[in-house]
C-alpha cells in the first residue's frame, strides 16, 4: 500500500474474467502518519481504508471486464462489515466478484481476509463511465501495469 | 403489463421506502416519486435481476439528452413496464 498516494492495492494475484472474480494483495505499511492519529499508542488500519481497498479491487475487475474502455466510480456502499482489527504490517487478501453488470453501473461483492480469517466485506455499486480524459486513462493503464494487471487478461474481456 | 407494473412498483416501494399506495401506473419515477439517479441504479439492479434483462439506461439517457425521446417514455411507470415487457419478449425471441 502507498497510503500517501491512496494506492491501497499492491498487486493482482488472480484475475478470472470467466468467473468475474479478482484477488488482490495489499500489505498494510508498518509506518504511516495515519497511525499517529488512528490511534496514538494503538495503531489500527482505518475501516474506511479497508472499504477503499475493496473498492479499488472491485474497480480493477470492472476496468478489466470492460477491456480497459471504461472507468468505475464508487457510488454506493451497502452492508459494509468491519469484522476485526487490522494492524500495521498485516498482509491482506482482497477479493471481489462482479455480481451484476448493468447499463452504466456494476454491483460487486467484496471481501478482505488476513491469514485466512474474514476481516471485512461489503456490496459496492459503481457508476461505469467513459474515461473523463485521455490522461486519466493513460495513468490508469500505467497503474494497472504496476500492479500486474496483464494486458492479455484484459483482452479476454 | 399489470404484473410487470406490480413488480416494479413493489421494487420501488421497497428500494426507496415510498408507500406502495402512492405509486401508480401514471407516476413518473423522477418527477412524481422523486427518485434520483443513484436510487434508480438500485431499482435498475432489482429490475434486471427480477426480469433477467439489462435495462438500457445509458441508451435511454442519451436519447433524452439528444432530444430524441422524453423522460415520460421511459420513466412513467406504465411506459417503463411496456419497455420491460418488450425487453423480456426480445430476450425470448
Amino acid at each position: 500500500m502507498r497510503l500517501e498516494y491512496f494506492q491501497l492495492i499492491d498487486r493482482i494475484v488472480e484475475l478470472n474474467l470467466a468467473d468475474r472474480k479478482i484477488t488482490c494483495e495489499a500489505t498494510v505499511p508498518t509506518a504511516s502518519t495515519i497511525f499517529e492519529g488512528h490511534f496514538p499508542g494503538y495503531p489500527l488500519m482505518p475501516g474506511v481504508l479497508l472499504v477503499e481497498a475493496m473498492a479499488q479491487t472491485s474497480g480493477w475487475l470492472v476496468v478489466a471486464a470492460t477491456g480497459f474502455e471504461r472507468m468505475p466510480f464508487l457510488a454506493s456502499i451497502k452492508d459494509a462489515k468491519l469484522r476485526t482489527f487490522v494492524t500495521p504490517g498485516q498482509v491482506l487478501s482482497v477479493t471481489s466478484h462482479l455480481a451484476h453488470e448493468g447499463s452504466g453501473f456494476a454491483v460487486l461483492n467484496a471481501k478482505i481476509k488476513a491469514e485466512g480469517k474474514a476481516v471485512a466485506d461489503a456490496t459496492l455499486t459503481f457508476r461505469v463511465l467513459d474515461f473523463p480524459n485521455a490522461e486519466m486513462a493513460e495513468q490508469m493503464r500505467k497503474q494497472a501495469d504496476n500492479i500486474g494487471l496483464k494486458i492479455e487478461a484484459r483482452a479476454d474481456g | 403489463m399489470s404484473s410487470t407494473f406490480e413488480t416494479i412498483a413493489n421494487i420501488i416501494a421497497e428500494t426507496c421506502d415510498i408507500p406502495r399506495d402512492s405509486i401508480t401506473a401514471e407516476s413518473h419515477a423522477i418527477n412524481d416519486l422523486g427518485i434520483d439517479s443513484l436510487d434508480f441504479l438500485d431499482i435498475a439492479f432489482a429490475i434486471d435481476k427480477a426480469f433477467g434483462i439489462k435495462l438500457p439506461l445509458e441508451q435511454w439517457t442519451q436519447e433524452v439528452s439528444d432530444g430524441k425521446a422524453t423522460t415520460d417514455q421511459y420513466f412513467v411507470l406504465k411506459n417503463l413496464s411496456a419497455r420491460i415487457d418488450e425487453l423480456v419478449a426480445a430476450k425470448g425471441a
